[in-house]
């Protein structure tokens, strides 16, 4: 178990000092989400009482969208010489493959707090009540997405279309994600129980990481 | 299926160098001795691993090296946290590793960005990790590319260091005749079958 938790922290650090070398996400994903968020009520004639009924759909489908693209360009930054090197580190897949997973939800996560500010202001300059709550599904959204988008990567790897293909992979299983995290933030603002969505994002989450942490190895021996 | 009916035992304290033709099969060979490809059909043991374990070989990897033709660097890293970030090298902290850069000329160059270092400054990071955790079995894929003469120097020594520690080295390499000194044997890949070289 400690080989595997220490596996995945040397992924976590190689994946971020990356990220912090090349940018991508603070210098073009973050700015782009926020364009987009800040676009939607404009091509709705600001019409205010529409826009505060699709905030929360809009800021979540930002977030899925873009969250993809995180975490597939995170986990595609691996040359094949590298994964032989981490491999033959004494590395498991499976510990590759929570690295990768926990990388992706650290960048996620800094990109859902930085938006979600610009949702509050377009979309509910009144706040939202409960909004706590939205720290936890925003946690639970990111670890979703970043397992979803690292096995659809690892799945994907190799394939001479593989970014056509990968998020094509994730749209499918990222709907319940999409769902769950709306609902919750509308069930929120009107003060309604949030717990079934909830367990409904910790089961999609649970069982994503366990998929691939199973698939990991073979998936591996099917690439080499 | 490229190599067939092949048989190579190598035992420790060995260095062997493999020759052969492009395509002949000499990368899938250290591939395989490397645990990363399982043979599809016959078997191999590799540090009394069956490869064909899948399960086992996972035990035994981190004392397998492998330096291929194209360096295993991650572009975005500097050429010391390219080795810091190995989970089996991070535990010797900053002290070790800039002396191992230093041992391979790169003594100023530790915080360059591998995808701005020359071809030559990454092999030599290979040859530092090397350095640092001294491998049960050392594989060189065509390890004189992209260095100059004296850097050459390196692949030998490298291999001799693994070698007085007990350790194999296997190199494949189509200029051989630059470690002919430190070799026990040469064999020669052709058609899929390993021969003593003449």
């Amino acid at each position: 178990m400690s080989g595997l938790l220490w596996g995945a922290m040397s992924v976590i650090r190689k994946d971020l000092l990356a990220e912090g070398r090349a940018g991508e996400v603070l210098t073009v994903t973050i700015p782009f989400g926020a364009l987009a968020l800040l676009f939607f009520p404009l091509s709705i004639n600001t019409d205010l009482a529409v826009i505060r009924q699709i905030g929360p759909g809009i800021f979540w489908a930002v977030v899925l969208l873009f969250g993809i693209l995180v975490t597939l360009r995170a986990t595609a930054a691996d040359p094949p010489q590298c994964r032989d090197l981490l491999l033959l580190s004494g590395v498991e897949p499976a510990s590759i493959f929570l690295g990768r997973t926990a990388a992706g939800t650290l960048l996620l996560l800094v990109f859902e707090l930085v938006l979600a500010p610009v949702m509050v202001v377009f979309y509910s300059p009144e706040g939202i009540a409960g909004w706590p709550w939205l720290f936890v599904v925003a946690g639970l959204v990111a670890i979703g997405l970043a397992a979803l988008g690292t096995l659809a990567a690892t799945l994907s790897t190799g394939l001479p279309s593989r970014s056509a293909i990968a998020p094509l992979l994730v749209a499918p299983l990222a709907a319940p994600i999409l769902l769950a995290a709306t609902e919750t933030t509308d069930l929120l603002r009107t003060g309604q129980g949030i717990i079934r969505w909830i367990l409904l994002l910790v089961a999609m989450d649970l069982a994503l990481i366990i998929a691939g942490m199973l698939v990991a190895g073979p998936l591996e021996e099917s690439m080499q | 299926m490229i190599l067939k009916d092949l048989d190579l035992v190598v035992e420790a304290s060995e260095i062997v160098a493999v020759r052969g033709p492009n395509g002949s099969g000499k990368t899938t060979l250290l591939r395989l001795i490397s645990t990363l490809l399982a043979p599809t059909r016959g078997s191999a043991h590799i540090l009394g691993v069956d490869a064909a374990d899948r399960q086992a070989v996972l035990g035994c990897r981190h004392r397998i090296a492998l330096v291929g033709h194209v360096p295993a660097l991650w572009p975005e890293l500097t050429l010391a946290e390219n080795i810091s970030v190995l989970p089996n090298l991070r535990p010797l902290g900053a002290g070790p590793i800039a002396e191992a850069l230093k041992t391979v000329g790169l003594a100023k160059a530790a915080d360059r960005r591998a995808d701005r270092a020359s071809l030559g400054m990454q092999r030599r990071v290979e040859f530092a990790r090397i350095r640092l955790n001294l491998p049960d079995v050392l594989l060189l894929d065509e390890a004189h590319a992209g260095l100059d003469a004296g850097a050459a120097a390196l692949v030998e020594d490298t291999a001799r260091l693994v070698q007085s520690n007990g350790g194999s080295v296997i190199v494949v390499s189509h200029e051989v005749a630059r470690m002919q000194g430190a070799l026990s044997r040469v064999l020669d890949l052709v058609d899929g079958r390993l021969e003593a070289a003449s």
